[in-house]
């Protein structure tokens, strides 16, 4: 069985975002880029299934700029086989993105696409969803722990009220969540290796989809600010100042 | 047209998370409609239709809306929405599961998580972690929402709806409720209480929760953790505030042993008053906080509850 792994290139989750000053959008010149964290963790449990046996082949997707294939090379260390870099510079809005995957999985016929439940940047939660609606197939998102049988997969979910398991049949798409599991470190040797495997490149053109964006951003704009406070010296005087405010 | 909320229940009770998704709807597109899919829910019709500013409820009684399956749910709304030209769901682990999917069917893009409705097409909603906020306008067509819950008033318990029972649609068949392992607790739930009590990697351990716990049985409060303290493996993944876990936005918020990492400060940055209990003086979470104090909090929790019922609580 093919697994399918979608990442994604996004702002470095450990910088700090400026919202530029004519509110265009978020500052992202200069600033260090990395693979989307939950990517990281797709890329880690399609390698774990292929070192178990259960997959074939992993295959490593980005929809991105020329960058975007050092995205994939970073996928390709960690144990990915081959890449598809699908080269756009413009801003790929998620449905556009269910929209290339969708034509990407019907060519290469994978038995799973495991995604990151959603990318630290535009904070969608959509894409993996969208792919599972678009080719007709079941989805296990938020996904804690997987297990692979036969013609199906067990996934239990990171729900609001705790843990919820679900069966699906495959081909699926899965979504992961943060304890699914810990993504390794890719090791000198295989960062090396990675630089000889292949990466295809491709257009959106190529699968026939228009990537223009839909949604219209009209600004991005800081959010309120809070202030620090007081200091208190003491619990009684915490609880104090509580009851004063009028909060407990 | 109508507006289309997609009710949060568990089959029993109407959650918070309805209410506020009926608010930012009524802003949008009136009448509201609710559509409550479920198995044996007719309660939840009942409660639903007694909400402000909802027209209709609907009610789609059938074992394979139980759980919410996403697949089944994908259908049911399908069906229902030629008659609508907005579709909101509060954004649960819920409606994050099956809303895209409809959006994707209707060939629209969903616009997560809004935080604020600047005109009928036009909406606020979080990026990157809630450092930004951006304004986006929805193109022509049908509009597929979800809704930041804590951003919204509830409407208030004031209407008289009917209910209209609508037919299943159909379980694809491609996925199963298997089953769940829900926490049990007395306290109210985190994304609805009115004060919320939350330890980070400082607790140490999952057993000193139970410090917590005191004083939230105390104040009705509901406790919480941070992504340090749920990943350390300390209480379940359903504690998290944050982010990638929940958002509260209570009247109060106690932040225990709590550093104050981005990804914390996103899931509890919009409550009404927020306390801070660190031993570093440096720690961020008092660049925000309302009321800082410098202590041990093996100290300081203690002398809390007995402060707490010195005065009676």
């Amino acid at each position: 069985m093919k697994v399918l792994v979608p990442v994604k290139r996004v702002i470095d989750y450990n910088v700090k975002v400026r919202v530029k000053a004519d509110q265009s959008g978020v500052d992202l010149a200069n600033v260090k880029m990395s693979m989307n964290p939950f990517d990281e963790i797709s890329v880690e449990e399609a390698v774990r299934l292929k070192e178990k046996g259960k997959a074939s082949e992993v295959v490593a997707v980005s929809i991105g700029p020329q960058q975007a294939s050092e995205t994939i090379r970073t996928a390709l260390a960690m144990g990915a086989d081959r890449g598809i870099l699908v080269k756009t510079d413009a801003e790929v809005e998620p449905l556009a993105v269910a929209k290339i995957l969708k034509a990407i999985c019907e060519a290469e016929q994978p038995g799973l696409v495991i995604l990151g439940k959603q990318a630290i940047d535009d904070d969608s939660n959509q894409t993996g969803q969208m792919l599972a609606a678009l080719l007709g197939w079941p989805q296990g998102t938020f996904a804690h722990k997987l297990e692979l049988a036969d013609g199906k997969a067990d996934v239990e979910r990171e729900i609001d009220g705790g843990l919820q398991t679900v069966e699906i049949k495959t081909p699926a798409i899965i979504t992961t969540d943060l304890r699914l599991n810990e993504p390794r470190y890719a090791s000198l040797p295989n960062i090396m290796k990675a630089k000889k495997k292949p990466i295809d490149e491709k257009t959106p053109a190529d699968y026939g989809v228009d990537v223009t964006p839909r949604l219209k951003t009209l600004k991005v704009s800081e959010p309120p600010k809070r202030t620090a406070g007081i200091k208190v010296k003491t619990t009684a005087e915490l609880v104090d100042k509580l009851k004063e405010v009028g909060a407990i | 047209m109508a507006s289309l909320v997609i009710a949060e229940h568990d089959n029993k009770n109407l959650k918070d998370a309805t209410a506020k998704t009926v608010s930012a709807a009524a802003q949008i597109s009136t009448p509201v409609h609710v559509l409550v899919a479920g198995s044996g829910c007719a309660s939840v019709a009942e409660a639903a239709s007694k909400l402000g500013g909802v027209e209709k409820v609907l009610l789609a009684d059938d074992p394979a809306y139980a759980k919410m399956v996403a697949e089944p749910m994908e259908k049911l709304i399908l069906s229902l929405a030629p008659n609508c030209d907005a579709i909101l769901a509060p954004a649960t682990t819920n409606g994050k599961n099956y809303m895209p999917r409809v959006a994707a069917k209707l060939d629209v893009p969903q616009i997560s998580e809004i935080l604020k409705v600047v005109g009928p097409d036009t909406f606020e909603r979080p990026i990157y972690a809630g450092n930004a906020i951006a304004t986006v306008q929805a193109p022509a067509g049908k509009k597929v929402i979800t809704v930041r819950t804590t951003a919204f008033k509830a409407a208030e318990a004031a209407g008289s709806a009917s209910i209209e029972k609508v037919s299943a649609a159909g379980d694809p068949g491609i996925s199963k409720f298997v089953g769940e392992e829900l926490s049990k607790s007395e306290r109210p739930e985190l994304t609805s209480a009115k004060i919320v009590i939350s330890g980070g990697r400082g607790m140490q351990s999952g057993e000193n929760f139970h410090l917590l716990d005191k004083i939230a049985d105390k104040l009705h409060a509901a406790v919480g953790a941070s992504r340090a303290a749920v990943d350390a493996g300390f209480v379940p993944n359903d504690y998290q505030v944050g982010q990638t876990g929940k958002v509260v936005a209570p009247e109060l918020y106690i932040a225990v042993g709590i550093s104050g990492a981005i990804q914390h400060l996103a899931g509890m940055k919009d409550s009404k008053v927020i306390a801070a209990i660190n031993k570093d003086e440096e720690a961020p979470i008092f660049q925000i906080a309302d009321f800082g104090l410098v202590a041990d909090l093996f100290k300081a929790l203690p002398e809390m509850e007995a402060e707490l019922t010195k005065l009676g609580y």
